[in-house]
């Protein structure tokens, strides 16, 4: 933090001498006084560049952090964020692939902190990455704004005061799952499950479980599979979940492994005896299309890309991301856009109270907390974790491939509010689930 | 009755995809002495080309068997022209050179390799799953099968025959057995070991290759998918004994049989499996299965 300072203030005096230099100039050449230039914000973006998680995750990520860089720099991004930068100044990203292990990543963020001098960080699509990295950013006092990872364990294992994260937690993604499986079926007698065997998979199936237990008591468990990550070969595990009688298969399948098992359960029938439930299916379904059969459960870790509403903000976001790179924006890119959205709502919060200053990290930390802001496809709320974590609605939709225009569509959607699949601020997430939900508001 | 015929079922299957994989390892080990780590960008690069050749052959609407004639023709071209180049420049200036040090240059070339792919291939997953899809299933005992699967045990065990047949049957493979056992001797009676070792790396890396080939129309392709594939290879490797292709063969039925055994009867135990089993035959055969001690050299 005091590096910060002194890097900023040192940056500042240099910015004074260059602008004292050119005055001269200036006033020779009779143009109107330039304004004081403001030092860039350098802001790390670690998302997977390469590596099994960068085409589906990784990259849309990171065409998101550019766009939204781009644009906010230039001041083009719709209200309410029409001003420059943050608080004015231009933002300087730095790109870090978050491949390889993660001790690797723990000694990557400490070079993006200490040896590049960043003023914050956007990044981390792993939940094991986001683990390990947050009591690092505690110890560095670096503002760290996880953008993606989804286990749920970030702030209830321990109070953080320099992270935060705008996306919402795997917790949501599970009760709405829950909620829409029994919307669907709501006799269901027996379910199963097949989840990566690390943080993300294992917490998404015990919430999922916890809420299952929750709204339907009688419903039992068939089947639970934990294949490692990025396994890519399911023929054991579709086997058994084929002796089942499940009338459901939840997974949380995310990158290589979510296609490779839809192809594979696909070509077995798996589909035919039981609906599939993919709470990350939104990143599968554009690239496999009619591969996915009708009728499976698809979310979006949140209502965006097709299920994200027709506001001012979604519509800008998503013609600027279609424009550039021709395809249209998953959850991850929304995650993203969602990220930076907040950092800029805070760092504007912070600068406003000092008069327009450019604040320190600490008073960027204090605004952070609790915000409240617009992002592309729903209102975020830091409103659990102690101020540190966003909520927000969910969606969740039933997949139709349309023949006769050749398009993926999600159909039968239905939005649960923030405050009916999120625990309360003052509750962990296993506890909420573990009581039965008390205080969720559904209507 | 129908979780015994997916444990068998599942366990072939499997068991055929490591096989194709660890068999090429196995046998530069043999003959070489090189514990290729190179072998995982064989079958990533085999996986890629094969995707990429199912691409353009399907997109051009032909029937569907010349799909696999694409996958197989993939396979062989890369596998060659990567074979010939490592062996080539690389491997052939370290022969004799300390084991460790030939590792550490298959080791990075192995990273090399990982990004040359990302350069040809970019970061994008590829899909390429005609030749799966279309194959269709059929139902065993109420269980539903791929017919893609099984014709994959089918070739593995073709493959075996082949290996074991021209191994014992041919010329070229009683020279390799003249290598395998003592390389100064083999060239003292006039064996061209030189030309042995790159046929050897040749062949291994087409195996290496059509190993990921095969295996292309089941996943999506991706960066780093070699990595997760070598390691299961060295562990079916030394279940069977470095070096002996009945020793891949039987590693890769034992891992393939109790994985799949795992996941249907205690699925928390499935990875724990595999390397449970290979520690277990280490600790009574440290040289594997079917590899033989080695007297040591004075």
């Amino acid at each position: 933090m005091q590096r910060t300072s002194v890097r900023a203030c040192l940056a500042r005096k240099v910015s004074a001498a260059l602008l004292l230099t050119a005055l001269p100039v200036a006033a020779v050449a009779q143009t109107a006084p330039a304004a004081p230039a403001v030092p860039p914000v350098k802001l790390g973006i670690v998302t997977f560049l390469t590596g099994p998680a960068a085409g589906p995750f990784g990259i849309p990520g990171r065409n998101s952090a550019e766009i939204m860089i781009e644009m906010l720099n230039a001041g083009k991004v719709p209200a309410p964020y029409a001003t420059a930068g943050l608080a004015g100044a231009p933002i300087v990203p730095k790109f870090v692939d978050e491949a390889g292990s993660t001790a690797n990543q723990v000694t990557e963020f400490r070079n993006l902190v200490q040896r590049d001098g960043v003023n914050a960080t956007v990044g981390y699509v792993s939940s094991g990455n986001c683990l390990a990295v947050a009591p690092v950013a505690e110890e560095l006092k670096a503002l760290t704004v996880f953008f993606d990872c989804g286990t749920p364990r970030i702030f209830e294992e321990k109070p953080l005061k320099y992270v935060f994260r705008a996306t919402p937690h795997a917790t949501m993604d599970s009760v709405g799952a829950a909620r829409y499986v029994l919307k669907k079926f709501p006799d269901l007698a027996s379910y199963s499950g097949i989840n990566q065997n690390y943080a993300w998979g294992q917490d998404s199936w015990r919430d999922f479980v916890a809420a299952m237990k929750a709204l339907a008591p009688k419903a039992t468990v068939d089947k639970e599979l934990l294949p490692k990550l990025f396994a890519g070969e399911f023929g054991a595990e579709i086997s058994a979940l084929l002796t089942t009688n499940s009338k459901i298969v939840h997974s949380s399948f995310w990158n290589g492994d979510l296609e490779s098992f839809i192809v594979q359960n696909g070509a077995r029938g798996l589909p035919a005896r039981s609906t599939m439930v993919y709470t990350a299916g939104e990143t599968a379904m554009f690239r496999l299309g009619a591969k996915i059969p009708d009728g499976t459960i698809i979310g979006a870790r949140g209502p965006h890309g097709v299920m994200a509403p027709d506001t001012p903000l979604n519509k800008w976001f998503r013609g600027v991301y279609e424009d550039r790179f021709a395809t249209a924006p998953t959850y991850p890119a929304y995650h993203m856009a969602q990220s930076i959205l907040g950092l800029k709502s805070a760092w504007d919060k912070a600068a406003a109270a000092k008069g327009g200053q450019q604040p320190a990290i600490d008073d960027v930390v204090k605004a952070f907390e609790g915000i409240e802001f617009e992002g592309p496809s729903a209102k975020i709320r830091m409103a659990i974790g102690n101020g540190h974590q966003g909520i927000a609605d969910i969606a969740y939709g039933s997949f139709r491939f349309n023949k006769a225009e050749g398009k993926a569509e999600i159909v039968d959607v239905v939005r649960y509010p923030a405050e009916c699949v999120n625990p309360p601020a003052n509750m962990t997430s296993t506890a909420w689930l573990e009581a039965g939900m008390p205080g969720a508001k559904c209507n | 009755m129908i979780t015994a015929i997916a444990i068998v079922t599942d366990g072939l299957v499997y068991a055929a995809w490591l096989f194709v994989v660890a068999i090429g390892l196995t046998l530069i080990f043999g003959v070489m002495k090189i514990l290729n780590v190179a072998h995982g960008a064989f079958y990533a690069f085999g996986a890629y080309a094969a995707a990429t050749a199912i691409g353009l052959y399907f997109d051009r609407g032909w029937p569907v068997a010349g799909g696999y004639l694409a996958i197989a023709t993939a396979a062989i071209a890369i596998g060659l022209v990567m074979g010939y180049i490592l062996e080539r420049v690389f491997l052939r200036r370290v022969y004799g050179r300390d084991e460790v040090v030939v590792v550490l240059i298959t080791y990075a070339l192995f990273l090399i390799l990982e990004d040359v792919l990302i350069l040809i291939w970019g970061t994008d997953g590829r899909s390429a799953y005609q030749p799966y899809t279309e194959a269709g299933s059929f139902t065993v005992g109420g269980l539903p099968l791929s017919v893609y699967d099984i014709g994959l045990v089918g070739f593995a065990g073709l493959l075996a025959i082949a290996a074991s047949y021209t191994i014992k049957k041919t010329t070229f493979g009683r020279l390799l057995t003249a290598v395998i056992y003592d390389r100064e001797t083999a060239a003292a009676f006039g064996v061209d070991v030189s030309r042995v070792y790159t046929v050897t790396f040749l062949v291994g890396a087409v195996l290496g290759a059509l190993g990921g080939a095969l295996t292309a129309p089941k996943i999506s392709v991706t960066p780093g998918l070699g990595v997760e594939v070598i390691v299961l290879a060295f562990a079916v490797v030394a279940i069977g004994g470095m070096g002996s292709m009945e020793g891949a063969l039987v590693g890769a039925l034992i891992v393939g049989l109790f994985r799949a055994g795992a996941v249907h009867l205690i699925p928390q135990l499935e990875l724990f499996s595999i390397y449970a089993v290979m520690a277990l035959v280490l600790v009574f055969r440290p040289q594997g299965l079917f590899s033989r001690a080695q007297p040591r050299k004075i």
